[in-house]
């Protein structure tokens, strides 16, 4: 269990998160959404410890991430954040590899191997493993990176948008695997992701922020509405039960938001 | 490791010629059967073997500097002479050479650590605070940071008439090298091998502070090891033999290029290369122009800087 409790952040004057109080529940997905700018990375990174906080706690299996050693919560909980770029020329396999870092200590054994060699195999990278990482499409990297943070075996496992660059074959074998992570192997898996479908198909929890505030969390059910995504996006969306799921239809816009201009840099 | 010990052949061979060439005559030939008191053995023990072994000692960890810095900015166009690092090291020796003439090398040379360390230091927190950091300006920045650290040395070196000493530390050169007077490179190898001990976790911070962070590591301590390093190995060369630019640049490019940036994997490579290039290029500056010795510094920056712009418009083809 992740237990946030009144945690903030501001740059500035301006309040990014806004003392945000929240459990996240031990097994299965829970997925953050919200427009751009809404804070779902930065309050990420503050969990995970990559972001000071200015205010608040954050407690992983009781665990105060403020105190706790950080290479004990290695082997916890992993993050990966939203852009990566990375300068240093590595194969996918020697970046995989990394992943065992908090384990192995730079020192892999056969378990270890294995486990890099179950993660290539698990998102289908066993063709490109010697390949260099600067010598790979952007989906094919973002594919590393995620077999990289699977292979670190962590309990709790944090996602910023990582179907980013994929395309649909490889977004829906990404969710699937990650259910698959819930459900068969008991890990925690929270993500941020910008479709609110795969939210929808794949989550057992959704949490909206607006604004650096949680305004609504729930169900799928509860979450995918026309009334409650109209007040997380500022969007008409219309909602139909496709296959037992709630699925949001929001690509024609609707006939006021049309007319809308863009939004701001916060909207 | 077929082809590593390939490589250890082909540095023995430099190694050799570089124990035989120069204006006393010193061949095998005259050494086989030669007895204790001979000249040719005299030379090969009191200035041959230091020079060569102070070129390979030199030419490895200036080489796996670079590595390490490249790692640590994240930038493949850092290293000692591109950041600051050497200008203030030599600095640090005038400095220290002023207030405490009678100090002994090696307190000299942790001045110039130190002073490595503040500039290296001060390199990194003005790159922080450059908001457009494009992979060319990084360098370009360094060099003129530089510029302005050797032209305050020189001023001051101008001032209280050092200027002959102050060329001693800025212009590398192994022809004055001496049995008694190399042995803190041995210093540098030491700080290499402790790099190799560390490398996966230099390999792990050039994945930047949020990768570090999340397999448990400390960046800043990842960060302050490598500066040490980077610091202490500058000062010792520069404090023995000078400035070699260059060889912390070019040789881990071009490992980087044909194997990765694996430093557990690609660190025995770049030393040795390193090595490699600066025998070669000790050997070049002694043969063109025989009798008369060109000063490695003067070579390296020759051929250092033409592969420097070589890379620099290989990297700008890439970058589109
Ligand atoms: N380093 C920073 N300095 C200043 N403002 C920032 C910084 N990082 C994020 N912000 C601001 O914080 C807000 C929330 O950002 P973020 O958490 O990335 O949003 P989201 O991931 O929900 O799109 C944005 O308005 C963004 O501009
Ligand atoms: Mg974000």
């Amino acid at each position: 269990m992740i237990e946030i409790e009144n945690v903030s952040k501001a740059y500035g004057r301006s309040v990014v998160v806004d003392g945000v109080t929240l459990t996240l529940p031990s097994r299965g997905i829970t997925s953050i959404i919200g427009p751009n700018g809404a804070g779902k990375s930065t309050l990420l990174s503050m969990v995970s410890r990559l972001l000071p906080m200015d205010r608040g706690h954050v407690r992983v299996d009781g665990l105060d991430i403020a105190d706790a050693a950080s290479d004990v919560l290695a082997r916890r909980l992993s993050i990966l954040r939203q852009d990566n770029s990375i300068s240093v020329r590595l194969t996918v396999r020697e970046l995989v590899t990394f992943g065992r870092y908090p384990h192995s200590k730079g020192r892999p054994t056969a378990a270890d191997r294995e486990h890099v060699e179950r993660a290539l195999g698990y998102l289908g990278l066993d063709g490109l493993a010697d390949r260099f990482l600067d010598e790979l499409s952007g989906g094919q990297r973002q594919r590393a990176f995620v077999a990289m943070v699977l292979c670190q075996d962590t309990d709790y496992m944090l996602l910023d948008e990582p179907l980013n660059n994929l395309d649909m074959k490889h977004a829906v074998s990404m969710m699937q695997l990650l259910r698959g992570a819930a459900d068969e192997f008991g890990k925690t898996v929270v993500l941020v992701l910008h479709d609110i479908n795969f939210a929808s198909c794949y989550s057992d929890h959704i949490v909206a922020m607006r604004d650096g505030r949680v305004i609504h969390q729930g169900s799928p059910e509860a979450l995918i509405r026309p009334d409650v995504l109209a007040e997380i996006y500022d969007l008409d969306i219309a909602v139909e039960t496709i296959g037992g799921r709630p699925i949001g239809i929001y690509y024609l816009g609707s006939g006021s938001a049309r007319r809308q201009q863009m939004p701001g840099p916060n909207g | 490791m077929k082809a590593l010990a390939g490589a250890c052949l082909l540095i023995f061979v430099l190694a050799a010629a570089s124990l035989f060439v120069g204006v006393s005559d010193v061949t095998p030939g005259k050494l086989i059967g030669a007895d204790a008191g001979s000249r040719a053995l005299q030379v090969l023990l009191a200035s041959r073997i230091p020079r060569t072994l102070a070129i390979i000692l030199a030419g490895m960890s200036m080489a796996v500097a670079g590595f390490i810095m490249q790692m640590l900015a994240r930038n493949r166009f850092v290293e000692p002479s591109t950041a600051g690092t050497m200008e203030s090291a030599s600095l640090g020796m005038l400095v220290v050479t002023l207030l405490a003439p009678q100090a002994p090398v090696m307190g000299k040379m942790l001045a110039a650590s130190a002073f490595a360390l503040a500039g290296t230091a001060l390199f990194l927190r003005i790159l922080r605070s450059i908001p457009l950091r494009s992979v060319l300006i990084v360098p370009l920045v360094g060099i003129m940071m530089g510029n302005v650290i050797s032209a305050v040395a020189t001023f001051i070196a101008y001032r209280f008439d050092l200027l002959q000493a102050l060329a001693a530390w800025t212009t590398g050169d192994f022809s004055s090298v001496l049995r008694g007077r190399y042995e803190l490179l041995w210093l540098s190898f030491l700080l290499t091998g402790i790099a190799y001990f560390a490398a996966d976790r230099f390999t792990v911070a050039g994945l930047g502070e949020d990768f570090t962070t999340n397999l448990g590591l400390h960046y800043r301590r990842v960060l302050r090891l490598g500066l040490v390093i980077v610091s202490m190995v500058t000062a010792s060369v520069v404090a023995t033999v000078g400035m070699v630019p260059f060889v912390g640049l070019i040789v881990p490019n071009i490992v980087a290029m044909a194997m990765g940036d694996n430093m557990r994997h690609a660190l025995p490579w770049v030393a040795i290369l390193g090595a490699g290039l600066v025998l070669a290029c000790d050997l070049a500056g002694r043969l063109i122009r025989f009798p008369y010795e060109i000063p490695v510094g003067t070579v390296m920056g020759v051929v250092g800087s033409a592969l420097f712009l070589a890379l620099l418009l290989r990297k700008r083809r890439q970058l589109g």
